[in-house]
Parts: structure tokens; sequence; C-alpha cells
């Protein structure tokens, strides 16, 4: 490994606060070290930096310094340096920290600055806020709050706009509330690499498009809604459903592939409205795909799978079915189960003797935040013990064993089995237990079938493509007839005649630290909220599936590169 | 004293009878002796000269030219280019046009013996889109000027190459804003570039070193080649040097171009004898004298201070009719010189009117880019259009003011300054009559068709 290269530091003054931050850091950047607010719309820390919105106006100086001599100018009045102050203020987004660097940003002439641009920015806005769903969320509200006049002058007619064009299916638009900051079209060039969006018309008339005979289809689309400062980009689905002061967030993890994109889950009574990005710098920036942005729907999808008996009564059934054919077990674990879930499993599979498989999902990577790995969590098996290698890209060695006789009855841990690549005259040759939140082939033709939670549901971690191990939090309760996956996991463990397991969180975390090497003197609560990479080397020589993506290069790649 | 001659070096030929656009005509009198000679010298020597000659911009900053070719960045191995400024769209200004359609090859010379002194293997004739016979000119003359050997492969069998290529806008005055123009040049909408970190000495065209200049400048770059940077620094005044060509338009007896020793003839030696003074039974009322976003100058006010002549500070007490026409001297008074476009307006005219078709046309060429100049510009519009030709408040002259002062200063390119300097101007010089505009407007005649 190479250490990072090491970044000069620089001294600022930032209203009269020094602070040593790495040189090129812009204004904004800097001042929020010192907890100094710098009201921004057009800069946003991932794309390129365009200057337009002039929210971020500061004043800059320098410290004196004589032509000649190149020796410092004193003030007589303060005994230090004297400051050369330039008079017109500089955007601070654009500013980067040069050593001796001294920032104002309370000073009269940006207050007037930010009422300035403040006012310009509300004359053709619309002002519907009652009816728009950025409010409580929005910029313009807060700054207008923060810094505005707080009352206008403007007597003539406001612009017209297109109101509601639907740039694709996923995002509409409201060109009136538009602030022409440019940051939608920049994330569709410059990440997404998407270049449809762009202005047409010029001044006040300003429109924002798309481009003739296209669409904002591709899979971050939504991604122009998170970063829009106002109401102008809104999400179809979200639109009209919930005031957002209402939403309660939930720190969670996209589990449509092994990226893990940080999220965070908006719900209310429990019910989820929607799932955002959540800034993490070493994974997904603040970014997340379209796709994991549904993922919340099958909390309540018409398959969800729910029981009318108890767990009790489930469990029994399930005993009564192992004991059955003993020794002639097989456990299907999941790369889609948190890390103490696929450590349960593997108890389960100690405890009923039986080999363990793991079911494989591979899909096209898309370079950026979906990864070929369409499971989130297979490191999880791999660090667990679950599995010791990549799983096979269908369940065959599990049909052979069954074709034999050597496999009577399977416990699926969330997986379809019919889907994972047994055909339906196997499945007929065994029982099936069948963990899961969805209907599928295997539940319907399972001997018993035991409802679990969604992720959503649920805590516990996962292990991203870069052995980061992140958590996810519990958003909101399991539907009645759904039981939790510990639970669930750690009494199958006693019904197959095993040891006694922890059922909870903190009590199976005490078994990993105790028994995973990986994953030794770690505890749930201690895993930052950016997530913990764990040493890699025992895996190092496996064949991974995935490419390079946005903050990932994979070390077979990496190494010969 | 009666007006100093003019003095045509640029205009040279220009108007002579029988003198004509094509390179017979050029050669004729004497064209591409000046590149002959410039390449058999020494590219720093060149430079040399144009930084002794003291030339300043004609596109509006009157930037120093050798300086902004000193800044040039010649070590980062990219190419050099050179763009030729032939946007010319402020308003009040038709000298570029002149000199294309008049005497392109005069330009082209300037524009070769400009990349051979700075190494420059490719210029781009920025062109508005609305001269299309301009351009007709200039491809034609670039291939006669190519088929001569002054432009190309292999200039005058010295082995340096370079290509010049015409480039036609699409109709924004925004692209003549050099950054602006950059971006249109590499085909995107024409917005300026924030600077820093944008200067295009160092990332300009396709982000390589760039130099932007004005059509007239490079045609000055061709006379100081040819006389010596000293001498033609003994042209005009100190720090004035040169000749410049004033576009004087508006309510006087002749309006045209007229080319002078730079500060060698004042404002009203200019109006009053030159331009045959005020159409008959009229007074002048205000002068623009730089294109129309240099600020206004009132006939009757007086200008008061002390100014450098030589080592000396002298004491000056100006009358608008006593101002040198030159750099210095119009910033001095609050104005400037500009792109050289002279306005005239007299005594018919509504000066409320005058504001907003001039606001008019700032509003509808702002880029869009930054909110104080998109938002600003166009409000400053609705405002005044609304006095003229709906219901005028006497509070509206202030509002107007306040808007104008939340722009200058504060937006990513020179334009913010463009659009809020008339109105800071006109109503810091005739703020009485906007604060009498409501009263006035109820005794005259019915309004007008609005403004679209
Ligand atoms: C809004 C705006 C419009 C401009 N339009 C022109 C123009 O039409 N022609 C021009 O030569 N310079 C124009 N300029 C000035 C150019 O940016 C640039 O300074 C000039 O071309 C440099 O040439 P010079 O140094 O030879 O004067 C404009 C500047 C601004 C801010
Ligand atoms: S739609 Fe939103 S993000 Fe895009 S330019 Fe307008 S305000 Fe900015
Ligand atoms: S000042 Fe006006 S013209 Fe210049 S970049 Fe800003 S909006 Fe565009
Ligand atoms: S944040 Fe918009 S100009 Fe700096």
């Amino acid at each position: 490994m190479t250490s990072p290269a090491k970044t000069e530091l620089v001294t600022v003054n930032i209203d009269g606060k020094e602070i040593a931050v790495p040189k090129g850091t812009n204004v904004i950047e800097a001042a929020r070290l010192v907890g100094v607010d710098v009201p921004h719309y057009c800069y946003h820390p991932k794309l390129s930096v365009v200057g337009n919105c002039r929210m971020c106006l500061v004043e800059m100086g320098m410290p004196a310094v004589d032509p000649a001599t190149k020796a410092p100018v004193m003030d007589p009045a303060t005994g230090c340096q004297k400051i050369n102050w330039i008079p017109r203020p500089q955007i601070g987004c654009a500013t980067n920290a040069s050593p001796g660097l001294h920032i104002r940003t309370q000073t009269p002439q940006i207050r007037d600055c930010r009422e300035g641009v403040m006012e310009f920015l509300l004359i053709n806005h619309p002002l519907d806020c009652p009816i728009c769903d950025q409010a409580g969320e929005c910029k313009l509200q807060e700054q207008s709050t923060g810094y505005g006049r707080g009352y206008s002058r403007f007597v003539e007619q406001k612009n017209v706009k297109p109101k509601r064009t639907q740039l694709g299916p996923r995002v509409t638009l409201d060109d009136e509330r538009c602030i022409l900051c440019s940051r939608c079209i920049r994330f569709s060039k410059e990440i997404a690499k998407d270049d449809v969006l762009g202005f047409i018309d010029r001044g006040s008339y300003s429109t924002l498009t798309c481009y003739p005979g296209r669409k904002l289809e591709n899979n971050y689309s939504l991604n122009t809604v998170d970063i829009c400062p106002v109401g102008a980009l809104t999400s179809t689905d979200f639109r009209f459903k919930m005031r957002v002061w209402f939403l309660k967030q939930t720190n969670s993890l996209d589990t449509e592939s092994s990226v893990g994109a940080n999220t965070v889950v908006w719900s209310r009574e429990g019910v989820i409205y929607r799932i955002t990005p959540r800034r993490n710098d070493a994974v997904n920036d603040t970014w997340m795909a379209d796709s994991g942005r549904l993922l919340y729907k099958a909390v309540r999808a018409e398959s969800r799978l729910t029981a009318k008996d108890s767990l009790a009564a489930l469990l029994a059934r399930a005993e009564t079915i192992l004991r059955l054919s003993p020794g002639l077990a097989a456990v299907v674990g999941s790369g889609q189960s948190s890390v103490e879930e696929q450590f349960l499993t593997r108890q389960l599979a100690h405890a009923l003797n039986a080999p363990a498989y793991l079911v494989s999902r591979t899909a096209e990577g898309d370079g950026i935040l979906v990864s070929a790995d369409r499971n989130p969590n297979v490191r999880g098996a791999l660090v667990t013990g679950l599995v010791s290698d990549l799983p096979q890209p269908y369940l065959d060695d599990l049909g052979e064993a069954i074709d034999r006789g050597d496999v009577r009855t399977v416990v699926s841990v969330g997986e379809d089995l019919m889907a994972a690549g047994l055909s339906a005259t196997q499945l007929a040759k065994i029982s099936v237990i069948q963990l899961g939140t969805q209907v599928c082939a295997s539940s319907v033709a399972a001997s018993v079938v035991i409802p679990t939670l969604t992720v959503f549901e649920k805590a516990g971690t996962m292990i991203n493509q870069q052995f980061r191990l992140q958590r996810f939090a519990k958003a909101v309760a399991g539907p009645v007839g759904a039981f939790d996956d510990l639970e669930v996991l750690a009494r199958l463990i006693a019904a197959a005649g095993g040891p006694a397991e922890p059922s909870d969180l903190a009590g199976v975390w005490t078994r990993l630290a105790a028994e995973i090497p990986a994953l030794r003197g770690l505890s749930y609560a201690a895993v930052p909220e950016t997530g913990v990479v764990l040493d890699a080397s025992p895996w190092a020589s496996l064949p991974f599936v995935e490419g390079e993506s946005l903050h990932h290069r994979p070390a077979l790649v990496a190494a010969s590169a | 004293m009666p007006a100093p001659a003019q003095r045509r070096i640029i205009f040279q030929h220009i108007d002579e009878p029988g003198y004509t656009n094509d390179l017979a005509c050029y050669l004729r009198h004497g064209g591409y002796a000046n590149l002959r000679q410039a390449v058999t010298r020494k590219p720093e020597e060149l430079i040399d000269e144009v930084k002794k000659s003291g030339l300043r911009g004609r596109g509006g900053a009157g930037f120093p030219c050798g300086v902004k070719w000193d800044l040039v960045d010649r070590k980062s191995g990219k190419p050099i280019y050179l763009v030729v400024n032939a946007d010319e769209s402020e308003p009040g200004t038709f000298k570029d046009r002149y000199i294309i359609h008049q005497d392109p090859h005069q330009l082209i010379e300037g524009i070769m013996i400009t990349c051979f002194a700075n190494n420059v293997k490719q210029a781009y004739i920025y062109i508005r889109g609305e001269f299309p016979e301009g351009a007709r000119i200039l491809e034609k003359a670039i291939a006669e000027a190519r088929a001569g050997g002054f432009v190309g492969p292999n200039i005058l069998g010295t082995g340096y190459g370079c290509e010049i290529y015409v480039h036609r806008g699409a109709g924004a005055y925004i692209c003549g804003e050099e950054t602006g123009l950059i971006e249109s040049l590499e085909g995107k909408r024409p917005y300026p570039r924030i600077k820093p970190p944008y200067f295009p000495a160092v990332l300009g065209l396709y982000q390589c070193p760039t130099i932007v200049n004005n059509v007239e400048t490079l045609c000055h770059v061709k006379k100081i080649v040819e006389i010596g940077g000293e001498a033609y620094a003994k042209i005009g005044t100190p720090n004035n040097t040169g000749t410049r060509i004033l576009c004087v338009s508006g309510h006087v007896q002749r309006p045209g171009y007229y080319e002078f020793e730079v500060g060698k003839v004042t404002l009203g030696e200019l109006l009053n004898e030159v331009c045959g003074g005020p159409l008959p039974g009229r007074r002048f009322k205000a002068v623009i004298p730089g294109g129309s976003s240099a600020k206004v100058l009132r006939f009757g006010e007086r200008f008061k201070g002390k100014r450098k002549i030589g080592n000396d500070l002298v004491d000056y007490d100006w009358g608008v009719e006593d101002v040198p026409m030159d750099f210095d001297c119009l910033a001095m008074i609050g104005s400037m010189g500009g792109s050289g476009g002279v306005i005239v307006m007299d005594d018919s005219v509504d000066i409320v009117a005058a504001l907003a078709n001039i606001n008019e046309f700032y509003a509808h060429e702002s880029c869009g880019q930054c909110t104080p100049c998109r938002e600003g510009s166009l409000w400053m519009k609705k405002i005044s259009a609304r006095m003229v030709h709906g219901e005028a408040r006497t509070e509206d002259g202030a509002l107007l003011k306040s808007v104008a002062d939340q722009i200058a200063g504060r937006t990513i390119c020179a334009f913010g300054e463009a659009c809020s300097w008339p109105t800071q101007s006109f109503l810091a010089k005739f703020g009485d009559e906007f604060k009498a505009y409501p009263e006035s407007r109820k005794a005259a005649a019915a309004p007008a068709v609005p403004l679209a």
C-alpha cells in the first residue's frame, strides 16, 4: 500500500479565526471548518466550480509586503502585519487557501452582496413554497431567511416559464423555480457521463431543458433532484407525497450491489417515502443510483411474505423436518444477508453438519455506483467463514447432491432456489425450509416458510467491495407476521440441536469479535458512520467480479497497472 | 484654436479613390512589406517594439498590448493561439467592420506579424454573425494571402507556418467578451469563464495560452513594426499613444469615423468642429464617449481635479467640451474611452427613454450565467420600460440605481459593469429628469406601443 501524498497545510484567517487547511481548499470549505457559513448555491463539493450564483461573495485580503524588500509591512495600530484588502468582493467557491489568506464574511459590503443576490433570485421566482416539495429543505428558503432583506421591491411582471416538464421517467422540472445554478447540468455531464441537460435562451429567460429527442433517463437522474438547491427538479415518485419535515431519517445502505452506497431512508409512522444518498467520500461521494432508491418498494410489495402462525409454531414444523433426515441437510446462505445473519447461518450449517452454499448474483457493472456483483455482502460471507470461496454462478453442486440423494432438506436463507439454478424436479425431491421476505418459486414449493425482515426493518452490517464494513440501521418496524432474521436463525440453530447463540445484534457482535479474526476488537456501535476497512489479505487472490467504479479499483487491476 | 487635423494611419488608404480591398491593390500600396521585414527579425525584438510603443488595446479595456503578450505562458509546451476579436457589438461602435470591409489585408498583415512575434501557429478571427459580408471578404482575402505566401505552411519561404481561420458568431454581444468568445469558439454557449483561474494568457482556447486582441489593435501592431515602437510612442500623448478611430453617432451634423492621435482632440472639438455641431436649432444634451456601456456625460457639468502632466501635478477644470479624448482623461472624469463609440444626444432626447433603450439591449444580451447581471439587467429594463410606456413612479429612479449598485463589481465578467454603468450614470447625471418623469408623462402625448 502506498501512503497518501502529504498535503501541504496553509494557515488562513476567516473572520479573525486562524485555521490550517490543505493548500487549495476553497474558502467555503475552510470556513465550514471554523464554523462560519458561507452561503452558496452553485458550488457543490463534488462538481466543477463555475461561480455563477454569486451568493458566496466574501472580502479577501493578503498580508502586505514591501514591494522592494519583500519585508512584511506592519500595522502600527495592531502591531500585526497589515492586510491589503481587495475592494471588490471575491467568490469563496473559486478562492483557494494560500498562505496568509484573510477572509471577511461579516462586513456591510458582504451583507449587501448577499441581500442583493437573494433579492435577484426571488424577483422572478414563483414563491409557491406552499405547494412545493422542496419546502423545508430548500436553500432558497433557508438563505432568504438567513441573508435576505425580508421584503420585495419588485412590482413588475414575473417571467413565465414551463411549469411541469417531464425530463425523463423519474424527474419532473419546474423551470420557474430554477435558479440556473447548472448543478444538474454539471452532474449529468461530469458524473453520470450523460450530457443531456442544458440551458436554452439567454439572460433571465434562460431555461433548463433536455437535449431535443433525448431524455434524462440514466440510472443516476435522481441525483439531480438531490442537488437541485430549489424545487425545480423533483422526483416524480416523491412529488406531492409528504412534507419533508415530518420525515424521520435513518442511515442505511444501498443493497443493490457490492458498492454499498451510503443512504438515508426517509420515513414517517412506519412508512418509507424515499431514499437519498448519504455522503461518503470514500464510497459514493454524494451520489447513488436511481435503482437503489426504489428498493424500499419491497417493504409493502404485494408479494411480501407474512405468516398467520406464530414463530414458535413455524419453528416446531421446521424442527420436525430437520429431524426426519439427519445428516442430509444443506444450507443456502445469501450475499444479501447481513454479516451477523451470515455468521448465524454458518453456525446453523455447523449445527446441522451441513454444507453451506452462497448464491451468486452478477451482471454488468456501470463503472459508477452499481458494480458487477449485485450481492451487497459476498465479502461478509467470506469474512464470517460461511463460505471460503466465491459463489458458483448456479447451485449446480447442490443440484447434483440432491440428485445423488445426499441432500434431502435445504434451509434457504432468503434465496429463491429455483432462480439460483435448482430445477422443479430437484425441488420436488427435497423439503425446503424457506426464510425470506417475498413470494418466490421456492417459497411456494417450501414445506415451511418463515417470513423475515427487509433491510429497512432491521439493523446490521455489510462488507462492500472495498472490504469496508458498514452499518445500516432500522428505519421502520416490520409487518405483523414477519420475524427478525437473527432471532429466526438463533432458534433454528437450537432446533437443529446446536449450541445457544445470541439473537440480538450486540450479542452476535460479542461472538463475531471473539471468533472472526478480521473483526477482532470491533463492535456494532464502534463502526464509524463511514465504515471501517478490514484487512482483506486472506482473500486477495480471489477473482472478484467487480470492475472499476467510482472509488474502487479491483486489487488485481491495481496490481497489474 | 481650430481642431487638429485627423491623423490617419489605420485609415491611411481607406476611402482613397480607387483603393480596393483586394491583394493586388494592397501590394501596390506597399502591402506585406512589414511582414516581409518582420520575419527576418527575432520574435522577441518585435514584442519589444510593441512594448516600447505603449499601444493600448482598442477593444474596450485599453489594456497595454505588450504587457498582455508578456503574460502569455510560453513554458507550458502547449500551442499558443491568437484570437482576433471581430465581434464588434458594443452599440455605437463600427470601426472594425470598416477596417475589415475596406482593408482586410492590413488586418491579416497585423495578425501574421503578431503570430510570428508570439510563435503562434493558428489564429482565429471571431467575427460577429451579423457581418456575413465581412466574413466573406476575410475568407477571400485570406485565400489571396495564402496564395501569395503570406499565410499558410511556409510563409515567405521562411519555414514558419501559420493558418488563419474565420469563425462566425451566431449573434450574441457576450461573444465579444474574451472568455465568452473562447467558449463560443470551442463550440459551447458563450458563458464567460471565471478569472482566476481561466486567464486566456494561461488557460485560454482549448485550455492553451491564448492572446485575444481587437481588430484595430492588431492593425496598430503592423504600424508599430513599420515605424518602430519608439516612433509610434511619439504619436498621441504619453501613456495614450498612437491614433484611435472614433465612431461618432447620434445628433451631430456629420456622424462617422474619424481617426485622431489619442488625446490630441477634445470632445468639444470633435463634436463641434469635426462633426459640425448639433443639428439645426438643437443643443447637445448628453454624450456617451466610449460605447453604450461607458458612463454618460451631461453637457454643462464640470470636472475638477489634479492630473499628472510629465512629472507635474496640474489642476484641471473642464466642461464636457474640454475633455481630451484619451483613455486616462476619460477615466479621470469617471467615464471611459472604451471602444471609441461616441454617442451624442441633443435636447430632443427623452433621457429616461434613452436609458430604457440601453437597458433593453443589455437585458437582451446578458448571457444569463450569473445572478446579479442576469436578473438585474432584466429588472432594470422592466422598470425603465414601464416608466416610459406605463406608469412611472417618483421612486423608480432610486430603485433603478439601487438595482444597478447590486450588480457592478459582483459578476463573472465585465458585462456586469457594462449593464449597470448606464443606469448608474444616467441617474447620477439626470436624476432630476427621472424624479420629474411621472409629472412630465402626464403632460405628454398618448403612450407609444410598448416595447416587446
Ligand atoms: C461584455 C463585453 C463585450 C466585449 N465586446 C468586445 C467586442 O465586441 N470587441 C472587442 O474587441 N472587445 C470586446 N470586449 C473586450 C474583450 O474582452 C477583450 O478585452 C478585447 O478583445 C481585448 O483586445 P484588446 O486588448 O486588443 O483591446 C468586450 C468585453 C466585454 C466585457
Ligand atoms: S434545475 Fe435546479 S440544479 Fe438545475 S440549474 Fe436549475 S436550480 Fe440548478
Ligand atoms: S456578468 Fe452577465 S454576461 Fe457576464 S457572465 Fe455574468 S451573466 Fe453573463
Ligand atoms: S457558490 Fe455560486 S458563485 Fe460561489
